[in-house]
């Protein structure tokens, strides 16, 4: 039986492959952004960093002329601390909910974050405006309010997991699957839903679109996949979830990295981890040093859908 | 090496480590392995009077031997008046009492606790004279009574084999109401007693022999006189023999005051002088008998330990030596189980809040802040403070609490609730920021999910470290600490699954 536990997660993969010296690279999303760009892989556009407490007539300068951002602690966990503005209504601004959120809020969100409400231990964080992406419209159908983004398990250099993660109403537009969002199994070889999973239960249409998921097809799978496996050079760290989302003129977007992925994926997939994770290790070093190219090609064969018993 | 291998090495070191210091404690310096272990300590009180004439005085008591079954916990002299030294005279110990002038009646206490322990009573060899002092029975004794003794030894000799069993016979002979010789032996000798009669029948036999002073250990004995055994040498080593039974051995719950015949209390200037012996025996937990006997040789494992603090600081110690207790719980639940808790050791916290504060109290107080301080933090999170104020205004809040609580609840003759000072403040204001934001990002639900993991892990912690045989262990053996490590290391080794995850995947097993 291949189904990853947390305890082992953590001791044979997390423990054995993620250097801890390399945990700042992707714990903090500002890093991120820095070692993405240095490697070409695109990621959203960055329009200003606050490194320490942030005055008012600065932040106010710098959003007063903006449509559309998305304000992020730069160490935040588990998505917290995320605010997305999609636009404006006088003085206020618009959540995608279509919650209005005034200036003095976000000055405040800005101010929480510094202070280190959402990040890991309460340290004294940073904060990041970045611009909104501009979603590719192929997964409007399947997601409810939130964008749907793309989580790639990265082993070693190997793509061997992929999901999809569409909000629904119960999830309050977020897409955490124990929120209630979907989570969708993509078949690393076509990049088509394989497998589909709402709190635990299997299903096989949106629930609040009704838009059948086997229909479902990820455009330009193929350079997501391959951009998710740069993602091992870029970070040193053998054991990777990336986030991806598609951005409708650049393409896959690198959302974050992430050192401790969750184990949801597996059920999104109903496939184990353990024994795709366990086939990259019996791989000789010949194997292992091969490119990105190399291991997507090898990735896509390997652990396609109907390779997989 | 592999760490994993390291870590079951270690593990195995460590835990073979405490465990053999813990059997060392338990076998050799007699530490209880079960809370409610009582011993039996005796107290004998030595009592000396004499009556003073009025010139200088001075009173010596022999004390009492080394006894290998009989271990001296404590001893003390009382003598108002009196200047007092212990001498050491021909392998005895006396203690001597002494005063320029005294007179009218006299009393000197001298007492000591014994705890009885296994094993043989006396040490052999004893380097005690066996040279015989043949008792003169010359014109003055009776023809009749030489004779008497003779045949005594005569019949005993007779049937029997050895220096045992002859003084045996012997003794029988001379308890033996119905035998002539006996009685014309006791009617000769009125004032003397059976241990004497038989000193001078063994010397007319040409054997060995002296008295053994001592007390039969009993429960609320007052104004005793010291009994006397027989010891005889067979030859090769000195054989105890009760002088009624004639039986080899030293009596059960015989403490041995005296070994051979020298005088038991000496007074110069006093008349009327007499020891007399009471004896009480208390019921004393046994840890606190291995403390009183090991701090006497200064045990290092003892000396060199928490006991060593002053009381005050033990009873802290006794608290905290329970928080790695707690751990192993949290531990235990979040590998095993996958309890989701909020703050991973704040339950252990809680826990020892809960020691202080009884679980039902605890846990109403908790929840009552926890909910109270909730409801001021939303209020507070609509006027725009830093994180650092907020939580500094809901610590206050938090002791404001409190302070009510106690307040009403003393007001209203609930003290138990005066116990809510045990809870840790700034715990509590992080714990409720912490919820206020779950509740905020995820909703109701999941803070009543972690809250509710942190008060069960928080009940189950504190039910593990109220265990009596948990406490007990905890503080008289914290080397089990290393134990407990050791299995905390290899519990960080497990990669199985969750009892939660059981669940989770499911699906996936089919």
């Amino acid at each position: 039986m291949g189904v990853l536990g947390m305890n082992a997660r953590n001791v044979n993969y997390i423990a054995r492959y993620n250097d801890r010296d390399k945990y700042p690279i992707v714990d903090d999303k500002l890093n991120t952004k820095r070692a993405a760009r240095r490697y070409g892989i695109p990621s959203p556009e960055l329009i200003a960093a606050f490194e320490t407490q942030a005055s008012r007539r600065r932040v106010m300068e710098l959003i007063e002329p903006l449509w559309q951002f998305v304000v992020k602690p730069a160490r935040g966990s588990g998505g917290k601390g995320i605010l997305v503005i999609v636009g404006r209504d006088g003085d206020n601004y618009l959540k995608p909910s279509g919650a209005v959120v005034t200036a003095d809020d976000i000055l405040r969100h800005i101010s929480n974050t510094h202070s280190g409400l959402y990040s890991l231990g309460g340290k004294p964080d940073r904060v990041m405006i970045e611009a909104l992406v501009d979603f590719d419209p192929v997964f409007d159908n399947y997601s409810f309010e939130g964008v749907p983004d793309i989580r790639v398990i990265v082993f070693r250099g190997f793509p061997v997991m992929a999901m999809l993660r569409c909000s629904t109403h119960a999830s309050d537009g977020k897409a955490n699957l124990h929120q209630g969002a979907v989570g969708v199994g993509i078949d690393l070889a076509t990049g088509k839903s394989s497998h589909a999973v709402q709190r635990g239960l299997r299903v096989h249409r949106h629930p609040d679109t009704e838009m059948p998921f086997d229909k479902l097809q990820v455009p330009g799978w193929r350079d997501l996949v391959r951009l998710a496996a740069s993602c091992y050079e870029m970070t040193g760290l053998g054991y990777l979830g990336c986030d991806i989302v598609l951005d409708r003129k650049r393409g896959p977007l690198l959302l974050e990295a992430n050192a401790r992925p969750g184990l949801a994926i597996q059920v999104a997939n109903g496939v184990g981890l353990g024994g795709r994770l366990r086939h990259i290790e019996s791989l000789d070093l010949e194997q292992l040093e091969k490119n990105v190219e190399e291991r997507v090609t090898y990735s896509m064969h390997q652990f396609a859908a109907s390779n997989t018993p | 090496m592999s760490p994993r291998a390291q870590v079951y090495i270690l593990a195995a070191l460590l835990a073979l480590m405490g465990a053999g210091l813990t059997i060392y404690k338990n076998r050799a310096l007699g530490f209880p392995l079960l809370p409610g272990e009582y011993r039996t300590v005796w107290t004998i009180e030595a009592k000396v009077r004499f009556i003073g004439e009025g010139g200088p005085v001075k009173a010596a008591l022999t004390l009492p031997r080394e006894q290998r079954n009989m271990e001296v916990l404590n001893e003390s002299f009382s003598s108002s008046g009196y200047g007092f030294n212990v001498i050491r005279d021909n392998d005895e110990y006396r203690a001597v009492w002494a005063r320029r002038s005294a007179s009218g009646p006299q009393s000197l206490f001298y007492q000591l606790d014994v705890h009885q322990t296994p094993g043989a009573p006396l040490e052999q060899p004893l380097d005690l004279s066996t040279k015989v002092k043949k008792p003169f029975l010359g014109a003055r004794e009776q023809e009749a009574v030489r004779m008497a003794i003779n045949s005594l030894v005569d019949t005993a000799r007779e049937r029997s084999s050895d220096t045992r069993s002859f003084t045996t016979q012997l003794l029988t002979a001379l308890g033996d109401t119905r035998n002539q010789d006996r009685n014309l032996i006791f009617g000769y000798y009125k004032d003397r007693s059976l241990v004497d009669v038989a000193l001078t029948v063994l010397a007319v036999a040409d054997i060995p022999a002296h008295r053994i002073r001592g007390l039969y250990l009993e429960d609320d004995r007052r104004r005793l006189d010291p009994e006397d055994l027989l010891e005889v040498y067979d030859g090769e080593r000195w054989v105890v023999f009760e002088p009624r039974s004639g039986s080899p051995g030293v009596p059960k719950n015989f403490f041995i005051w005296q070994r051979g015949g020298k005088s038991l209390l000496d007074v110069e200037g006093g008349r009327n002088s007499q020891v007399t012996f009471s004896v009480i025996s208390n019921d004393v937990p046994a840890r606190d008998v291995s403390m009183m006997s090991t701090s006497k040789e200064k045990e290092a494992l003892v000396d060199f330990s928490i006991y060593s603090l002053p009381i005050e600081q033990q009873s802290i110690f006794k608290l905290i030596l329970l928080v790695p207790v707690g751990a192993l719980v949290v531990v235990l639940l979040r590998v095993f189980v996958g309890l989701r808790t909020s703050g991973t050791f704040m339950p252990v916290l809680l826990a020892i809040a809960f020691i202080e504060t009884r679980l039902i109290t605890g846990l109403s107080i908790f929840i009552l802040i926890l909910v109270l301080g909730l409801w001021v933090r939303f209020y507070l999170s609509r006027l725009n403070l830093l994180l650092v104020a907020r939580i500094a205004a809901v610590v206050v809040t938090v002791v404001i609490l409190m302070g009510a609580i106690s307040v009403v609840s003393f007001k209203l003759g609930i003290e138990q609730a005066l116990t809510v000072t045990f809870f840790p403040m700034i715990i509590l204001a992080w714990t409720i920021e912490r919820m206020s934001i779950v509740w905020e990002e995820d909703g109701p639900y999941e803070v009543v999910v972690q809250a509710g993991g942190s008060l069960l892990v928080a009940v189950l912690a504190w039910w593990v470290m109220t265990n009596r045989y948990v406490e007990h262990w905890t503080f008289n053996f914290p080397e089990l600490l290393l134990v407990l490590l050791g299995f905390i290391l290899i519990v960080g080794n497990y990669t199985g699954y969750r009892l939660g995850e059981l669940m989770r995947f499911r699906q996936l097993v089919r």
